[in-house]
């Protein structure tokens, strides 16, 4: 399936960025037919997985780069890679787990989040190399099934 | 993001206004810890009517004051969660733990 449209873009680690980030992707993403409740949902799986990647990746520190990937596919699909070169996780499995947190004052909601919200979710991670986290939403209606 | 502290009697009301994620809700933790430990607070009522977003930091700081409240017997209320704020909170199951209400004053009539 080929690709009608993407963005790639790279940030600093910094709480900042996480609105920057999700703002981003949801007017990117407001290419493709959908509605604004498919929007914020987008945005807010963006938010997870940046958060992630500042507060799990990078230990909160601020000189790191992470780096987002966004594309159409002409399937009318969009898929997000979010990637960082930080400490990355030991047991994935684990980290999927609903209200994991390896932090116990967290509540461990994200990964919970961006599953809910997306079709598919892979996350790629080696400790000490980093993490990418790979969403994809398929926003294809009935009548272009069909069609 | 702004925040609003507001005592009346043993309640706090606490107004927030714009985007609750990671950039924001260590601050607001930290203005609403620092009241519930200076007054005698037996009620929390968070307003998220300006609320736009949230994602599980900002929702992390809410069940993380539900958890507060309760360990000294006291209550907690949300109002005026938008559809789109509702939905995660829906999701995250405080729900079911933290009655929803339209606006501050369908609890005052309470």
């Amino acid at each position: 399936m080929g690709i009608k449209n993407f963005v790639h873009f790279e940030f600093q680690s910094l709480p900042e960025n996480v609105s920057f980030a999700r703002a981003c992707v949801g007017a990117f993403a407001s290419q493709l037919d959908c509605t604004l409740d498919d929007i914020e949902e987008i945005k807010l799986v963006v938010s997870e997985a940046v958060s992630n990647s500042i507060i799990h990746g990078y230990d909160n520190k601020p000189n790191q780069k992470i780096e987002l990937t966004v594309t159409i596919h002409e399937d009318h699909s969009l898929e997000m890679i979010i990637k960082d070169y930080g400490k990355g996780i030991e047991d994935v499995e684990k980290a999927m787990e609903a209200t994991y947190s390896s932090d116990p004052s967290r509540m461990g909601l994200g990964f919970t989040f961006m599953k809910s919200f997306t079709d598919e979710m892979d996350i790629l991670s080696k400790p000490g190399d980093g993490t990418s986290v790979r969403l994809k939403r398929s926003f294809l209606k009935e009548h272009d099934a069909l069609s | 993001m702004d925040i609003e502290l507001k005592m009346i009697r043993n309640t706090l009301i606490i107004r927030l206004k714009g985007e609750f994620d990671m950039l924001q809700a260590e601050k607001i933790r930290r203005q609403i810890d620092d009241k519930l430990q200076e007054e005698q607070v037996h009620n929390l009522i968070f307003n998220l009517e300006k609320v736009s977003f949230v994602d599980s930091s900002g929702l992390g700081v809410i069940i993380g004051r539900y958890k507060k409240m309760k360990e000294k017997d006291g209550s907690m209320y949300i109002v005026g969660a938008q559809p789109v704020v509702e939905k995660i909170l829906s999701l995250s199951g405080i729900n079911k733990l933290v009655p929803l209400f339209k606006n501050e004053q369908q609890i005052t009539k309470i």
